[in-house]
């Protein structure tokens, strides 16, 4: 099915930009949301943190840390997921895969990093972080997390640089044309080198986003508080990776009307199926060792929390209960919905739920803090759907010969 | 394919192995040390008449705005808490046979979660006083501070288009000029006052020794979450809890935080390895895979 070669470039000439009219109502309506989005983010700044937002000295973190950031980064893990799979287990073998993933993963790295620069009180600051190395707290968690998404966010965008490139090489514009032929052999060559970054970065900063939560222990709910915090973020965000690039390459497929892989989705699920169970397994484990589980048997909105995570993360078992009754690809994609909710409210659960600032406050995101993080995934999507149908992103018909390198001239 | 991933877990086992060891072994030796010239306030609570006369003088020396938004009518300075306006407040515990005021400012820990958390030392440790404050330039009002302080002090300027950080920073301008915190100055039953830390203590314990009747008999901050540079003595029926003072627990906030992030990253030797490890592997795999894919074209 796939060209059998080492070149990595060559071997994504499966790959085809999906073309297309753009502008359709759906994206109109997706380029609507984005502008509501944009003009709540202009009045954020216009009021000021404190009258457009819910947050308060108790509850100094809202959604667009708990979502944008530490939930939107994790299902951005695809990137991560399928490069571990890819380049270090599996010889490239599914490697026309990496590319929708990898894409997702840029855009939601960005995006996550537009919401920190509009969560942060005095963002004139912001470069320093990255910047300011001989100022820079080692013992900082958020600085790591911090520096680590800023170079992998860089990182995304130059493992996605081949994509782009291939498609200017392939595209009508004789100038970019010329660029693209000139620059594909060194960008292949250096391209291992940032792939190695691409799956460092992401296990260093996925766990340490864990690791922020340790420091507000003594205000952290027991059924979450553990030093272990950052390995069950690691392994949620890599069960989650797999399940979102099985729902995203599933619903890109049927979308555009492309075609898919159905083993390489069923190898995704059965990989974030056995990552979400082992997380389970520890969980219980490193609960009860730390002689909390009475916890989540008393009648609390904790225990319900605490429940439903395990419950969803125990999903992908009950609809393999359900074979027969639904399709296999109705199984796949649900299995890789409930994984990926499951991890997204055990964030959420970690950052707000289970932190405890004492009587008196209380958080509900406000409308302009939904609407900026609506009009963030809105954006996502909108840059999602131009980027495959101008770049040879998703894969194209596979019943096309692709051992005769006639089209495109090797790089 | 089997030899491949056994190389990349060799590779990956420094990684793992310090990973998993780190939560394991809290650090004893990574205690802080009250510094050698720390400084901080003693409350008493047994002394404190509640007049709050700490609470005007704090705002009118450090420029603080009244808060009003309990009374409404803008005609009184009324703060609840400590908040954005507020570096320290007196507070009323009342129970069905006891009552005790309680002075609220930055406790000035001995290893403060706050200055653990901040990114590029926005808030700042002195090494010889201790004294913990705030640097604006540094600052990109992430408010990870205010998530890390289990005694939830630092507060957020919510309402400003250029936010700062406010906290207690004991009259640092003040002791400048040779003075005193604004609040122990102006205090008439000396129910706070200012002083080394150490002396401090030694007073504390000798109030208690010498009236064991009246005070409870813990110094609240000589031991819990690591020390703090400003104490607190109650009354002998009024536990500490009662007085807002939740943790008990000797170990510093940030000692388990450092432990797991030092076991991982110490000298960024296993993020390096995990580097070279993932580099590896993937140079292998490209190379392994050139004779087949070459006699495929032949």
């Amino acid at each position: 099915m796939y060209p059998e070669t080492d070149n990595w470039i060559e071997r994504n000439r499966i790959c085809e930009p999906v073309g297309g009219k753009l502008m359709t109502p759906g994206y109109k309506l997706v380029l609507g949301i984005v502008a509501i989005g944009i003009f709540a983010i202009i009045y954020r700044f216009a009021a000021g943190l404190g009258r457009s937002t819910s947050l308060s000295d108790g509850y100094p973190w809202g959604i667009w840390i708990a979502y944008d950031v530490v939930t939107g980064t994790a299902i951005a893990c695809g990137g991560y997921a399928v490069a571990l799979l890819v380049y270090i287990f599996n010889k490239g073998k599914y490697h026309p895969l990496v590319r929708p993933a990898v894409l997702t993963s840029a855009l939601g790295y960005s995006l996550a990093g537009l919401a920190v620069a509009v969560d942060v009180g005095r963002p004139w600051n912001l470069w320093k972080v990255p910047l300011e190395i001989w100022n820079w707290n080692t013992n900082s968690v958020l600085l790591e997390v911090g520096v680590c998404i800023f170079a992998y966010t860089i990182v995304l965008w130059l493992e996605m640089s081949p994509a782009i490139l291939d498609g200017w090489r392939r595209g009508n514009h004789e100038k970019l044309r010329a660029f693209a032929e000139k620059r594909l052999p060194f960008v292949q060559k250096m391209l291992l080198f940032v792939i190695a970054l691409g799956v460092l970065l992401p296990t260093m900063h996925q766990s340490s986003l864990g690791g922020l939560m340790v420091i507000a222990g003594p205000r952290l709910h027991p059924l979450w508080f553990t030093p272990w915090l950052p390995l069950y973020f690691l392994i949620t965000c890599i069960g989650m990776g797999y399940a979102v690039v099985a729902f995203e390459t599933t619903a890109a497929a049927k979308f555009f009307k492309r075609p898919f892989d159905r083993p390489f989705l069923g190898l995704l699920e059965t990989l974030s199926t056995v990552t979400a169970t082992g997380f389970v397994i520890f969980r219980i484990f490193d609960v009860g060792a730390r002689g909390n589980l009475a916890y989540a048997f008393q009648p609390t909105h904790f225990a319900f929390f605490f429940w439903l995570e395990i419950l969803l993360f125990m999903g992908p078992w009950f609809l393999r209960l359900l074979r027969g009754r639904i399709t296999e690809l109705q199984r796949l994609l649900g299995s890789g919905m409930l994984v990926v909710t499951a991890g997204a409210i055990y964030r959420f659960d970690t950052f707000l739920i289970a932190f405890q600032p004492g009587p008196g406050w209380v958080y509900f995101p406000s409308l302009v803090e939904v609407l900026i993080t609506i009009g963030l995934i809105a954006a996502e999507a909108a840059a999602y759907i131009y980027i495959v149908r101008k770049f040879p992103i998703l894969m194209g018909n596979p019943r096309k010969t692709y051992t005769q390198a006639t089209e495109v001239a090797p790089a | 394919m089997g030899c491949d991933r056994r190389s990349f877990l060799k590779g990956c086992a420094v990684a793992t192995a310090t990973a998993v060891a780190a939560p394991s072994a809290l650090a004893a030796d990574d205690e802080r040390a009250l510094p050698p010239e720390a400084i901080g306030l003693l409350y008493d609570a047994t002394r404190c008449i509640g007049c709050k006369a700490c609470v005007v003088a704090c705002k009118k020396a450090n420029d603080l705005a009244p808060d009003t938004h309990y009374v409404g009518d803008g005609l009184y300075d009324a703060p609840d808490g400590l908040n954005e306006q507020t570096k320290t407040v007196i507070q009323l515990y009342k129970g069905d046979d006891a009552t005790s005021f309680v002075k609220k400012q930055c406790m000035h820990c001995i290893d403060p979660a706050c200055v653990n958390a901040c990114m590029i030392g926005a808030l700042k440790k002195e090494a010889d006083t201790g004294l913990v404050w705030w640097r604006g330039e540094r600052c990109v009002g992430c408010r990870y501070c205010q998530v890390a302080c289990p005694f939830q002090v630092p507060k957020f300027e919510w309402t400003k288009q250029a936010p700062k950080i406010v906290k207690c920073e004991l009259c640092k301008h003040r002791l400048a000029d040779g003075g005193q915190p604004a609040c122990t100055e102006v205090c008439p039953r000396q129910a706070v006052v200012f002083g080394k830390t150490r002396d401090l203590l030694a007073d504390a314990h000798a109030r208690i020794e010498s009236n064991p009747g009246l005070y409870n008999p813990k110094v609240y901050g000589e031991t819990e979450l690591g020390g703090t540079q400003c104490l607190y003595l109650a009354a002998r029926e009024m536990p500490f809890e009662n007085l807002g003072f939740h943790h008990s627990q000797e170990e510093a906030v940030p000692l388990t935080q450092r432990s797991v992030q030092h076991g991982v990253y110490q000298g960024f030797v296993a993020p390096a390895a995990l580097y070279v490890a993932l580099a590896f592997v993937m140079f292998r795999n490209r190379q392994s895979i050139e004779p087949t894919s070459q006699s495929e074209k032949e």
